[in-house]
């Protein structure tokens, strides 16, 4: 079944006179579990394509089915609703509260949740999704006190609080060296084994490697769709020889 | 949203920054406690004056010569020569209700002692008038009712008196001089303090007023005349009686106006708390203005605020906040801020209406009224000023929040 369905979709952008075309009629599937990664070069429309996706954004023309629902016909108020209960969003530059502990960051989107969870509820499933990103210990640090590769572990962990069908990630390793980069990739991998579906804009080839499906836009329009297969990222890691360690080795053979 | 986040979430957000928080509901503690600082030292000052214009004595009316108007209350000499000791001695032989009456007449005079010499009031009154005025002798006597018809040449003096020219002695069988006149000092009156008007009462000589008309003053008719009712249920049937009494003394026509003015203690407590309400209004007036300023100041923090914290507000509509949620958060924070403010203000306010009250001898009276209004100001200047900020959070774009620096 398509989760996300998009049907020509165009988007102009208005100022004044002078009208831009950042999408140009894109028809665009995605199935429920797949981890798929949208490429381009800056300028190509992925960010807006991504807005489109994560409902904070409406298409001038087209459809968009999203888990079966047109949300292209939704109001502000509703957009809201399904961005907090379907959608999960990670970025690039982490977009934590400062001074506030790593558990309350995560607790944010069951704040604006409409079931009207209890204070204990909401503790409890911040606790857990702080668990599944490995940070089950650092739930009162703040972000100041935490790694830039926990940091966006933290935002992981909100973005699963509200146990949505869909991560939306924009270049969720923009600002982690390689390293951290794969290990983020590694959660990915085992989160989406779990049945989650995983759509990731990127313009690191290497990054993009670890979905199974890489689609490229240009200008607007779709420009390639191609299946993958994925590189574990498990196995990146334990083959992973540090930079420093290279060196401190080549200069012991000198 | 969850109803109970709602305030948590505010919370958490202005304990996120404590500096200006503080910094901000400062400017809402001076308002709210000016506020209630001043409306407390104005009743305080209120109450005084009623404190006072009773010690001027219980069922006291005073009657003045010429026609006076009620809302110009003045307490100066008498402009007309209406009055007669004989009308005095009328309303006291002739109306049942009046018990005492001494007519007055005052003089502005150089008082001798030995070689030492002292600028004073002498007043010219009847044996009853420390009785009218509840004012005690603390030693020696008042003169009698037979010394004043004898004119006799004695006098009983104040506290001020002795300090300036008997040094703090016992003044008793000494002899001062008022404009030649030897008068023996008979009796020393308590302290009295300062009157409604600002005077030293006890910068005082008071002699039979018939000494006064015929040796002091050289005047022939009272000032005015200080009449004691019986009673409070017998006062408006007492002026009646004494309007007509003297209405009829002085051979009035219907056609004709009063020649003399009756005034009671409420038409001068009126006067004086009248003077003390305007005071309190004018300075409670500037107190909301610093109160206003204070909100001001809220509404620039907000401002500030909302800007600086864009990505945070991107962030929320990002995860599903509504705007109205984002509406709610900016003002419940400025409403916060300023119970918080309004809180400090009343503690503030509580603490140096006290030292004030101390310091100026009042009693300190705190009005829960203006606490309650004070704080209910500051929560309505709180969604007022808070309102704009709040509103324009609330119109953020999620996609250009986000990307802000």
């Amino acid at each position: 079944m398509e989760i996300v369905d998009l049907n020509g979709i165009t988007r102009v952008y208005r100022s004044g006179a002078l009208a831009v075309e950042a999408l140009r009629g894109i028809d665009l599937q995605f199935s429920e579990g797949e981890f798929a990664t949208i490429m381009g070069p800056s300028g190509s429309g992925k960010s807006t394509l991504m807005n489109m996706i994560g409902c904070l954004d409406q298409p001038t023309a087209g459809s968009y089915y999203l888990n079966g629902e047109d949300v292209s016909r939704f109001d502000k108020s509703k957009l809201a609703g399904v961005r907090n209960r379907t959608l999960g969003f990670v970025f690039q530059s982490f977009h934590l509260l400062p001074r506030t502990t790593a558990l309350e960051n995560v607790e944010l989107p069951l704040l604006y949740n409409s079931d009207n969870l209890s204070w204990k509820e909401i503790h409890s499933r911040a606790r857990k999704a702080l668990e599944i990103v490995g940070l089950g210990d650092r739930t009162d640090h703040n972000p100041n006190e935490l790694s830039g590769g926990q940091q966006q572990r933290v935002a992981i962990a909100r973005a699963l609080v509200s146990r949505p069908k869909i991560l939306l990630a924009d270049e969720p390793t923009g600002n982690l060296d390689s390293r951290t980069s794969f290990e983020i990739m590694d959660l990915f991998q085992k989160l989406n084994q779990d049945g989650l579906t995983i759509l990731m804009v990127t313009h690191e080839p290497e990054v993009a490697a670890f979905s199974e499906r890489i689609v490229t836009l240009r200008d607007g329009l779709l420009r390639s769709d191609k299946k993958v297969t994925p590189a574990n990222a498990k196995e990146a890691l334990a083959n992973w020889i540090d930079q420093e360690d290279l060196e401190i080795e080549n200069e012991m053979k000198l | 949203m969850k109803i109970s986040a709602v305030p948590y979430v505010a919370i958490k957000a202005l304990s996120r920054n404590r500096m200006r928080t503080v910094l901000t509901a400062l400017g809402i503690v001076i308002g709210v406690a000016a506020v209630i600082t001043m409306v407390g030292l104005g009743q305080g000052a209120s109450s005084e004056v009623k404190e006072q214009v009773n010690r001027l004595g219980q069922n006291v009316v005073l009657i003045f010569p010429g026609e006076r108007q009620l809302g110009g209350v003045s307490i100066g000499g008498g402009s007309a020569n209406t009055l007669t000791t004989q009308d005095a001695r009328a309303l006291r032989d002739e109306i049942p209700e009046v018990i005492a009456a001494s007519p007055e007449v005052r003089s502005q005079t150089l008082i001798v002692y030995g070689n030492r010499n002292y600028h004073t009031r002498v007043y010219g009154q009847s044996h009853d008038y420390l009785q009218i005025r509840q004012w005690p002798v603390e030693s020696g006597r008042m003169y009698t009712e037979d010394e004043v018809e004898q004119s006799a040449l004695v006098a009983v003096v104040g506290q001020t008196i002795i300090e300036e020219l008997f040094d703090g002695s016992d003044p008793i069988g000494e002899t001062i001089r008022v404009r030649g006149v030897p008068l023996e000092i008979v009796g020393v009156l308590s302290r009295k303090g300062m009157s409604l008007m600002g005077s030293v009462q006890d910068d005082i000589v008071i002699v039979p007023y018939t000494t006064a008309f015929q040796r002091i003053s050289g005047r022939s008719h009272a000032m005015v005349i200080n009449v004691q009712i019986y009673d409070e249920q017998s006062m408006e049937i007492a002026q009646a009686k004494i309007t007509d009494l003297l209405r009829e003394r002085h051979r009035l026509a219907p056609y004709q106006e009063n020649d003399f003015t009756i005034q009671t203690q409420e038409d001068v407590a009126q006067a004086a708390t009248e003077t003390s309400r305007v005071m309190t209004w004018l300075l409670a007036s500037i107190a909301g203005i610093s109160l206003f300023v204070g909100g001001i100041g809220i509404m620039n923090v907000m401002l500030v605020s909302v800007t600086e914290r864009t990505r945070e507000v991107g962030l929320r509509l990002a995860v599903g906040a509504k705007s109205p949620d984002v509406l709610l958060q900016f003002l419940i924070e400025s409403v916060v801020l300023c119970l918080l403010g309004g809180i400090g203000g009343i503690l503030l306010g509580v603490i140096s209406t006290e030292v004030i009250a101390n310091y100026a001898g009042w009693p300190a009276l705190f009005s829960t009224e203006a606490m309650i209004v004070a704080v209910g100001v500051s929560a309505v200047v709180g969604v007022f000023f808070g309102f704009y900020p709040a509103w324009k959070a609330s119109r953020l774009d999620p996609i250009v929040a986000l990307r802000t620096e």
